[in-house]
Order: C-alpha cells, then structure tokens, then sequence
C-alpha cells in the first residue's frame, strides 16, 4: 500500500459525505405517498395526526404505518376533513366517537386510566422502598457482628 | 411480621396467576372492541339498496318498534359463508326485522352470494366506499348489530355467528334484552 495515511482520510471524509448525502436525499426526494395533499402544510397535519390513531384492524399499529384497507379509509377520511377546514381537535373527536378511546395511540388521562398511568410509578416507589429497607436492615446487623469490629476497627 | 413476609411474593403470584387464567378462558378476545354506539341511536346514514334484491336502508327503518338486527357483511368474507344458514334460520323470526349491511363490495358481487346463499334481509344498505361503515364504527366483517325497537343501538357482536357460538351464547340473549327494553320503553297504550 502506497497510500498515505491523509489520502485514505480524505477518501474516508468524502465517503462519509456520500452516505450523508444519500442519507438526507432519501428523506427529501420521498415520493409522496397516494392521496397526499398538495398542500405542505396540511400534508403534515396528516401525517402527525394518523400517527396518533391506531389501526383498529391490525391494533399494534398506528394508521401511518398500517397497511390494512380500512386504515387507508380512515387516512383518506383525516384528509378530507383537513381540507374541509376541520382542527385536529375535531377530527379526533370524530374518530373517538366512532370507534371509543381504543383509537387513540397514547390512552387518555382519566379516572379508569389511572392505573395504567400511575400503576407503574406506584409500584416502582413500593419496590424502592423494600430495597432500602432491606439493605438498611443488612447494614445494623453487619454492623453489629463481631467481623465488622475486628476488620475495621 | 416477617413470615407475612415471606407470604407476600406467593400472593403477588396467586394474583398474577388468576389474571392470567381468566385471560386464558375469557369468552371474547381482547381484540374484540366494545362498540361506542352502544346505547346510542343509530348513525345518521342512509344508504341506497340493492337493486333488484332489496330496498335501501335510512335510520327511520330502524325505529319501527320491533328489535332489528343489523348484519354487516361482504361477498369477500370468508365467515359471512359460515353465519349465512343462522341468518336463514334467524329471518324465520318474525318478531324481529332482520337487515343487512353489505361493505366494502360490488352490487353484482353482492347479488350473486346473496344467489347463492339465499337472502334472509328484509332491508339491504349497500355501503359501496365504506364510509358509513366508518359511522357505524365498523373494523372488520362479519358484525352484527342488535338495535331495539326505539331505533338504539343496543349489542354489537363482532366475527361469525355460530350455533355454539356467538349466536347462541351472544346474539339471542341480546335480541331477548333488546326485546324487554323495547317493551320497557313503550308508552302503555
């Protein structure tokens, strides 16, 4: 090998700026998905919004991600209503309407969701307060057996 | 104090133990979803029939005092083969209106299972785009709906009707609820 240590950095460096490129190109020449609107802002209202929903179908998905015919339905629906003027507010309210709480991705903070939010919390603070009281219970009796005093003292 | 200790982990067990176990042998799949329109009149739709086999459907039908049951269904549904000879049997009821509701499909698609099969419906709405499928609240067909004779949405099954199944265990307990509700809530003559 007679190349320099420099010449193969700048090779690297220019790789580097290569994958970079194809990288941020993928993303920004996409082609749009069928049914998109043409306008950028209202496209990108969609599409943070059917994010938000799950498809009722397949239920471990999002309708952005969802292939199933009814998600496509309710993606087309969400433009419709876009264009017709409607807020996300709206349009949530609809679809919560029609299909209950179950399509929204993230469960709503209310009474019969409390559990589900806080449950967690609770049992990580029950379990945190077991583990001290067990370690500070080791500890008082470590310290009170004779290997404690003949090492340390 | 400390063999209340001991007890505690065998607890949390028992208790994970039993939900588990009722997950296992519950009647209905957790995919299964509760229908919002339960208890709620029906949706505002009204939809064309199918020509030459029936007249169309509107929420006014819905309301004529006597429980209606609503099966909404497809040429390219599998199960809707298997509940087809139930409904046949269910039509016999003339106590009840039997109406269907047909996503997602093309008539003559439509007209040719219903050849097939023989039509039990009385009424048929023909939802050619799926968007009072939408309304209705609908994710997958076959679903049967039970709406009493006030025009509200009183059950909703969801998947085959079967006669050790949904049909038996599910569909005619709710058309006997619905049936006491609708006479509950009429004004005595």
């Amino acid at each position: 090998m007679n190349r320099t240590p420099s010449a193969i950095r700048r090779c690297g460096a220019g790789l580097a700026i290569l994958m970079l490129a194809a990288f941020f190109s993928a993303g920004a020449f996409a082609e749009p998905s069928p049914g998109a609107l043409p306008n950028p802002a209202q496209e990108a209202r969609a599409r943070a919004l059917q994010k938000e929903f799950r498809c009722v179908v397949c239920q471990g998905e999002s309708l952005d991600e969802s292939r199933a015919p009814l998600a496509a339905d309710l993606r087309k629906l969400i433009r419709a209503r876009i264009v017709a003027g409607e807020s996300d507010e709206q349009i949530k309210q609809f679809l919560v309407s029609r299909y209950g709480d179950f399509i929204l991705m993230k469960p709503p903070l209310q009474p019969d969701t409390y559990v589900l939010w806080f449950g967690p919390v609770l049992v990580l603070v029950v379990g945190a307060g077991v583990v001290v009281l067990v370690i500070g219970r080791a500890r008082r009796r470590a310290r009170q057996s004779p290997l404690w005093s003949e090492d340390h003292q | 104090m400390k063999r209340l200790l001991y007890i505690i982990p065998a607890l949390a067990f028992a208790v994970l133990a039993v939900a588990l176990f009722y997950g296992l042998v519950r009647p209905h799949a957790p995919n299964e979803l509760p229908s919002v329109l339960v208890n709620k009149p029906v949706p505002a739709v009204t939809l064309p029939g199918l020509d030459q086999v029936a007249p169309g459907l509107a929420p006014a039908d819905f309301a004529q005092g006597r429980v209606t049951v609503l099966n909404v269904w497809a040429s390219w549904c599998a199960p809707c083969r298997v509940e087809a000879p139930l409904l046949d049997r269910l039509a016999e009821d003339k106590s009840i209106a039997l109406f269907g509701l047909v996503y997602k499909d093309k008539p003559a698609n439509a007209r040719a299972f219903l050849a097939e099969m023989g039509n039990p419906f009385s009424r048929i709405g023909l939802d050619a785009s799926g968007d009072a499928g939408i309304e209705w609240g609908i994710y997958g067909v076959p679903e049967t709906f039970v709406i009493d004779g006030q025009g509200i949405v009183r059950a909703r099954i969801v998947g085959a009707l079967t006669d050790d199944g949904k049909f038996t265990g599910d569909l005619l307990p709710a058309i006997a609820d619905a049936k006491r509700l609708t006479r509950e809530n009429t004004p005595a003559p």
